[in-house]
């Protein structure tokens, strides 16, 4: 039992992101709607954005504004992984209008967006 | 204030300035936004060859520009060293070659479809100069990103079939990007850095470790759907066969090589390959450039549209990279990086050519191109000096890579890779020369003309002049092949070879 909660401490809730990314992967490889697996891909980045808030963390530390007089390092969390984080998220968020742009013109087109009926009619 | 020492910056700001107004630009005339972004281009390829200039001039030394005066590993810096300014001067080259190239496919389009066109190319220059000189981590990604984004842009312009392929593209190569900020979290976790050369002294305690084994096996399987590695592939056909025909030379020439570039700088000169882990990943690489050059050879030869060959053909080239690498040896390095850089223009000489054939008769079957040697000489004697190279034929670059690449595997002991090498150029020469054998041997087919010729030569000079080009490229850069790897190549050698 303490071999379990020793585990869950460490590494619990990397398990937790890692699964959660590779449900992306699957929903993106086996859902046959091309919106489902745009939701599944977003998924997946959100995965990434919990990876990252997750190492960021320390225990001890409070969010990083300085309070006057504190200037010890230990004692607030790293902001750094939420600034890159911030990125990744407009980076997601461009991505997933470039998806839906496309995905729209794909309807446009082929009047479908299930993955057999277009790929029937585009091999046509 | 001093505009030289700024150079570098010059090379992604100024592409990336003019991208964000070409919209506004072409609304205003329609020409004006894409003569904007060419002229961009040309300043950027201006500053890549400045920087070359310097760089040499110190001997080789790097040159650091921190952004902003910040210093790193606090600040972002642009790091310029021989191997990626001579990557840079080859991207803007081909970029604003191919750039003059798009304009006829564009003549009926409204300002929109005009001025987005170049915005999107603007945008993809940005993103390729940006990974290659960038020295930040992440600020690669940020690139990465850029670059993916407008080239699924551009592919999707490519007509009805191409917006499935765009998708896809879009799917797999999100999946890669995931994986390469994955692989950033456990460097910047275990090293506190994310400064390229920081992080390449921060690390060596580490590289023992399994967490450096994950991160490096995420940056190989990021890099590898990127450049479209053997089994990681299956994106890339679909892309590079329904792009958009006045930018596929730049998409397949460019896109590929640039990640292949990154995966270099990453493994030789930020984690070094003489431990445990690299060494076994190493073996990995070399695994998957044998079979993608067996496999991307045999699929060529079973095409028959041009295109799609061609981009079988992309597949077993990056293997020759991935090989070259593999190596792990001073003559492999020389061999991938000559390779990078040749193959580049080959596969840019014989996608405009195809754009030409498709521009004209809206032909892609390499059957049907009986007599085009008459109808189209520049474009044909391109196509034999691509093909020649292709197959490594000196004088033509392409003997020169493949001769470095053979000379490592050599002093490497590795004789299944002289083996592998040889098969492939045998393949090449059998799916290649039967495109020659259509265009000069076999009777002229019948073909109808969408656009008529409107010069004795058969296309419209702005279409003549790249394809010209990029086909004198492959030659002088056969010629000047010494002088290329003993006064640039040599001097950038990453130290891990040195000793």
């Amino acid at each position: 039992m303490d071999a379990l909660n020793e585990f869950l401490a460490r590494r619990g809730i990397y398990t937790l992101v890692m699964i959660l990314f590779f449900l992306g992967v699957y929903g993106m490889v086996l859902a046959k709607h091309y919106l489902k697996k745009l939701m599944a891909m977003n998924v997946m980045q959100v995965a990434v954005i919990f990876f990252y808030l997750c190492f960021a963390q320390k225990e001890g530390g409070m969010i990083p504004i300085l309070v006057p007089g504190n200037v010890d390092p230990a004692s607030y969390i790293n902001p750094l992984p939420h600034a890159l984080m911030l990125t990744a998220i407009v980076v997601s968020m461009g991505t997933t209008g470039v998806a839906i742009a496309l995905l729209m013109r794909i309807k446009e087109f082929y009047g479908s967006l299930e993955e057999p009926e277009v790929l029937r009619r585009a091999s046509k | 204030m001093n505009l030289g020492a700024h150079s570098p910056v010059f090379i992604v700001l100024l592409p990336l300035s003019a991208s964000l107004l070409c919209l506004a630009l072409s609304r205003l005339n329609k020409h004006l936004g894409a003569w904007v972004v060419q002229l961009s281009i040309l300043g950027a390829f201006a500053s890549s060859v400045a920087s070359l200039r310097e760089v040499l001039a110190e001997g080789g030394k790097s040159i650091h520009y921190w952004m902003g005066n910040w210093a790193p590993p606090i600040g972002i810096e642009f790091a310029i060293d021989p191997l990626n300014t001579s990557v840079l001067c080859m991207i803007t080259f081909i970029s604003l070659v191919v750039s003059f190239y798009s304009r006829p496919f564009l003549q009926n389009e409204d300002w929109l479809h005009y001025g987005g066109y170049y915005t999107l190319y603007g945008l993809l220059t940005v993103g390729l100069c940006g990974m290659t000189v960038t020295g930040d981590v992440f600020n690669m990604y940020v690139y990465l990103e850029i670059m993916s984004l407008s080239g699924y842009g551009l592919i999707a312009l490519g007509g009805k079939k191409s917006m499935v392929a765009a998708f896809r593209y879009l799917l797999v190569g999100t999946i890669g990007a995931s994986l390469y900020l994955i692989g950033i979290g456990y460097i910047y976790a275990m090293t506190g850095s994310l400064n390229m050369a920081d992080i390449g002294q921060r690390i060596q305690p580490f590289v023992h470790t399994p967490l450096f084994a994950f991160a490096v096996a995420c940056f190989l399987i990021a890099f590898g759907i990127k450049m479209a590695l053997f089994p990681l592939h299956g994106w890339q056909p679909d892309s590079y066969t329904f792009s958009h025909p006045g930018a596929a030379g730049f998409i397949s020439g460019c896109m590929s090589k640039v990640p292949a570039y990154a995966m270099l700088r990453y493994f030789f000169y930020v984690f070094g390959v003489h431990n445990s882990v690299m060494e076994a990943l190493m073996n990995v690489l070399g695994i998957m450039g044998i079979c993608g050059i067996l496999i991307g050879s045999v699929m060529a030869l079973a095409q028959y549209d041009f295109r799609r060959m061609l981009a079988y053909s992309s597949v077993a080239q990056l293997g020759y990279i991935a090989v070259g690498m593999a190596l792990g040896n001073v003559h492999g390095f020389i061999g991938a990086v000559l390779h990078l850089i040749n193959h580049a223009f080959m596969k840019c000489c014989l996608f405009l050519v195809v754009g030409g054939i498709t521009y004209r008769y809206g032909e892609v079957n390499l059957y049907r191109l009986g007599g085009l040697n008459r109808k189209m000489p520049v474009s044909s004697i391109a196509v034999v000096l691509a093909v020649l190279s292709m197959v490594g034929i000196p004088p033509t670059c392409g003997f020169f890579s493949k001769w470095y690449l053979m000379l490592g595997a050599y002093e490497g002991g590795q004789n299944i890779y002289i083996a592998v090498l040889v098969i492939s150029s045998l393949l090449n020469a059998v799916y290649y020369f039967r495109i020659i054998e259509q265009m000069f041997i076999q009777r002229e087919a019948s073909l109808p003309e969408i656009h008529e010729a409107e010069t004795g030569l058969g296309l419209p000079v702005s279409m003549l002049v790249p394809i010209a080009v990029t086909g004198l490229a492959i030659l002088f850069l056969g010629i000047y092949s010494s002088t290329l790897v003993t006064n640039i190549v040599n001097i950038g050698l990453p130290e891990v070879l040195i000793k």
